[in-house]
């Protein structure tokens, strides 16, 4: 069997899933954002799929992906790391000063 | 066939690699399997005969980003242990699955037409500066996105700086 | 230029200068320091204006053919496809009449005013109400349309209100202001349940279509009955009918100079005046004007005797005013228009210039209090020769003024209802008796006061001379019939003045009236100067019915215990108060609580747990997913 377009979408479903699945239950706040990465580039390899197989368009708006991904990481990070300082955690259980 | 197999290898360490990532009890480890996971994307990118982004994402991905979690990894301590799962372990699993069962239910039940044939793709380096930067391309997109990233750093740094 | 062409501009500046003088005394000069002399000349001025284009008016009235003028006005109130209020003048004897008289006795009131109320602050105050007043009244009387009538009736109760609490310092003064527009509003119901009525079945409200029509006929029997019953309740409640009267005696706490205007010309008088305008509804309804009869006479009595026992002089006045003004009904309903107008003619003469003598005796004792009088006739000699014309006259005495207002209504009761005959007689022999009582009290036997007495200034006196010319004559205009041929257009007997003032006694209803007033004034003689009768004794022996008068016959108590106290505070209020708490109040806290509860409860779920909202998140996604997919 040839390897076509399917393939690879159920594959970045897969890897979503993962991602989906570790941002929903891990506890620590790095690991979430590595999960979110994760998605991030599950769907990185849809567009790419998709501009091999139905449109070239798609890969340009993987570089704004990638932008967009630096960006996310670098605010992520930094806010982890002051929250680290104050709570000596990174629990994402103790970040919840948004409640009632 | 070469391409085949490659794919199934690279399908398979991107598999291992973001499982990983969420079930590794030590950060490095998780780290180091989104690190596989990235590279074995890259692979894939090569494989859908896109070299230029392939390396791109091993630049920018591992470079850049992976290097940075690594180090906010070390800034934080207790390292070792620390990626327990929380109490909602059960309702994630059946989400994610319920999530890739519609979606890849969706994919296999979708027609996927083709705009173009296989044979008329052009260097996708050249492809995606024509984009991006062209008569008609998205010069403007690229302009808010160096903004965003600028205002990204700034931010961080603001928010990073040691009172 | 003909006298008897009078233009239309004129007309209106018969109400409209008074309302100008208002308009410029009270928002325009008031809110400036600076003298207040100003306020009183205007306002005088614009009376007196009036006044003369009053006079020129009746005499026009008289002269015209059919004797009606009718100024057709603008459409206030023009609503599409439906009902056009007109806002006429209409000018027929009665208004005419009414005009001179409201005019005449505003004006001499404003002139007394201007020494009475010489030092008060409010000075300007007093003088743009009184002319709001006089306006309102002139506007009631000369408008076409009853909603206008009504509008202005409420402008009446309105500066009444105002007058009455003039001194709202007095708490005495703001409850009497209070229970004047209490109570008349209670009237008013009816003169609005009365005006919707006709509305509904004549679909007009101008007065002359409606004059006509009921004439004609085209209303029911029971509609007309009803809707001249609900007039009638109007009057009742503004000329202090019984039940209604309560108001008036303690309308009192008015200045003294505004008591002389309610009770001679403006307030009381519309009630007697919006029952001979709409006459010809009264007459097509004679169940209505028999009531009107009854009530008119039986308050003549009822009223008649209070004023036997009141110590204060302004009282016995207040309730001889109510009396009277029981008399005039009676009038109106046995005699006709012109007998109840003739009597209210006469009436708001000298009734006014009692008033405006008491207003006098006030000035120079401090006090209303009859029994802090006594000996006044060599210290106020004018005031004590003013008040004791005005006695007579209202008395009934020859050939004074309220002698033949009164003999015109005993006449007309005397051939139509011998049973209201005796209660007019009856009102004729205690009128006679309780006014007496007030002058031997007042100007017979030794001072009992305190004060340094002294007569009043000119300004004060003038208007009473004044006022004292027709408080003797005014009766002779229908010495040859000729106020009567202003009402009645067929053919009357036209006798010679002579005649009518001394033929009459060829009849021997007038020397029965005389014989009763004269028996009246000599028992107060008896009682008062030669204390043959000690009144204390009397009272002692009567204590039962002396307790009943002084108490008012408890309607006071029956009104404010009774119906206000028990009926509407701790039934209707109490019941109202309770939906108001429990209800009311219940179902607005009650959904503030069960929104407070939903929310403490609901914001339990906003817990912080950020992966918890997103597979929230996740979820809805999907669901959405799925309907989509499935759909």
């Amino acid at each position: 069997m040839d390897i076509g377009l399917t393939h690879y979408l159920v594959l970045s479903v897969l890897l979503f899933g993962v991602g989906l699945y570790g941002v929903l239950s891990r506890r620590n706040a790095v690991v979430i954002l590595m999960c979110i990465e994760l998605m991030l580039n599950a769907a990185n390899l849809t567009l790419v799929a998709f501009s091999r197989y139905i449109f070239f368009y798609g890969q340009a708006i993987v570089i704004f992906s990638l932008v967009i991904a630096a960006a996310e990481v670098s605010v992520g990070l930094a806010t982890i790391i002051t929250f680290y300082r104050q709570r000596k955690n990174i629990d994402i259980k103790n970040i919840n000063l948004l409640k009632w | 066939m070469g391409i085949n197999i490659a794919f199934w290898v690279f399908a398979a360490m991107a598999i291992a690699g973001a499982l990983m990532v969420v079930t590794m009890h030590s950060l490095f480890r998780a780290a180091l399997g989104l690190i596989l996971c990235i590279l074995s994307i890259a692979g894939l990118f090569i494989t859908l005969s896109n070299e230029y982004l392939g390396i791109i994402q091993i630049l920018i991905y591992i470079g850049a980003i992976a290097v940075l979690i690594i180090m906010a990894i070390v800034m934080t301590r207790d390292v070792e242990h620390s990626n327990r799962s929380s109490t909602y372990k059960l309702p994630a699993i059946v989400c994610s699955l319920a999530f890739i069962g519609i979606a890849i239910w969706t994919i296999l039940n979708t027609k996927w037409v083709p705009k173009f044939t296989l044979s008329d793709t052009s260097l996708p380096a050249k492809s995606i500066g024509q984009m991006l930067f062209g008569q008609s391309g998205l010069v403007l997109a690229v302009e808010i996105a160096a903004l965003l990233i600028m205002v990204a750093v700034i931010g961080a740094i603001s928010v990073a700086k040691e009172k | 230029m003909h006298i008897s062409s009078i233009a239309p501009e004129f007309i209106w500046a018969i109400w409209w200068l008074p309302l100008a003088a208002f308009a410029v005394i009270a928002p325009l000069i008031r809110p400036f320091p600076g003298k207040a002399e100003p306020a009183s000349y205007i306002s005088i001025g614009a009376i007196g204006i009036s006044f003369i284009l009053s006079c020129w008016l009746l005499i026009s009235v008289w002269n015209t053919d059919g004797h009606q003028i009718l100024v057709n006005g603008l459409n206030w109130l023009d609503i599409t496809n439906g009902p056009i209020f007109n806002f006429g003048l209409l000018l027929d004897p009665l208004s005419a009449v009414m005009l001179v008289v409201v005019t005449a006795v505003s004006f001499i009131v404003q002139v007394y005013s201007r020494a009475y109320m010489h030092s008060d602050p409010s000075y300007r105050r007093y003088f743009a109400f009184i002319s709001l007043f006089t306006a309102s009244m002139l506007g009631l009387i000369m408008s076409t349309n009853l909603l206008s009538t009504f509008i202005f009736w409420e402008l009446v109760g309105l500066s009444s209100y105002l007058l009455i609490g003039f001194w709202f310092h007095r708490p005495s003064a703001i409850a009497a202001a209070k229970k004047a527009f209490l109570i008349t509003r209670i009237g008013d119901i009816g003169f609005l349940a009365a005006l919707l009525l006709l509305y509904s079945k004549a679909n007009t409200l101008d007065i002359l279509a409606l004059n006509s029509s009921a004439v004609t006929a085209v209303l029911s029997g029971g509609v007309l009955t009803l809707s001249a019953l609900g007039l009638f309740l109007g009057a009742v409640g503004k000329s202090g009918q019984f039940p209604l009267h309560i108001w008036l005696p303690d309308a009192m706490e008015g200045p003294t100079p505004v008591s002389a205007l309610i009770h001679a010309a403006t307030m009381v008088a519309a009630g007697v005046f919006l029952v001979g305008r709409m006459y010809p509804l009264f007459d097509a309804a004679p169940h209505a004007l028999t009531v009107v009869g009854i009530v008119g006479a039986f308050t003549a009595v009822f009223a008649g005797t209070m004023g036997l026992v009141m110590k204060d002089i302004k009282r016995v006045l207040a309730y001889s005013t109510i009396s009277q003004l029981g008399l005039m009904f009676l009038g109106l309903a046995l005699g006709g228009v012109w007998v109840g107008i003739f009597y209210l003619f006469n009436h708001a003469f000298f009734k006014a210039l009692l008033f405006l003598g008491a207003g006098s005796i006030n000035h120079a004792t401090g006090t209303f209090d009859m029994r802090e009088m006594g000996g006044l006739r060599k210290k106020l000699p004018c005031t004590c020769a003013c008040f004791t014309l005005a006695a007579l006259s209202l008395a009934g005495i020859w050939p004074l003024a309220g002698f033949f207002s009164k003999e015109e209504v005993l006449t007309a009761a005397w051939d139509k209802q011998p049973l209201l005959f005796i209660f007019a007689i009856i009102t004729t022999f205690l009128t006679a008796f309780y006014i007496f009582r007030v002058v031997f009290m007042v100007f017979a036997g030794k001072y009992r006061g305190s004060q340094r007495l002294h007569e009043s200034s000119k300004t004060m006196l003038l208007p009473m001379i004044i006022l004292a010319i027709p408080a003797l004559a005014s009766g002779w205009l229908n010495a040859n019939g000729g106020f009567e041929r202003l009402f009645v257009s067929e053919g009357l007997a036209t006798n010679s003045f002579w005649d009518g003032i001394v033929g009459m006694f060829t009849h021997p209803l007038p020397w029965i009236s005389l014989a009763t007033a004269g028996f009246g004034i000599l028992l107060a003689y008896v009682m008062y100067i030669k204390v043959w009768v000690k009144p204390d004794r009397l009272k002692g022996n009567l204590h039962p019915i002396y307790a009943i008068l002084t108490r008012k016959y408890w309607m006071d108590d029956l009104y404010e215990k009774l119906i206000a106290g028990s009926l509407l505070y701790r039934g209707v209020f109490r019941a109202a108060q309770w939906f108001d708490q429990v209800i009311i109040n219940g179902a607005t806290s009650g959904l503030a609580s069960i929104t407070k509860t939903v929310a403490s409860r609901t914001s339990r779920t906003q817990n912080g747990a950020l992966q918890l909202y997103a597979l929230v998140a996740i979820t809805g996604i999907l669901i959405i997913a799925l309907v989509v997919i499935l759909i």
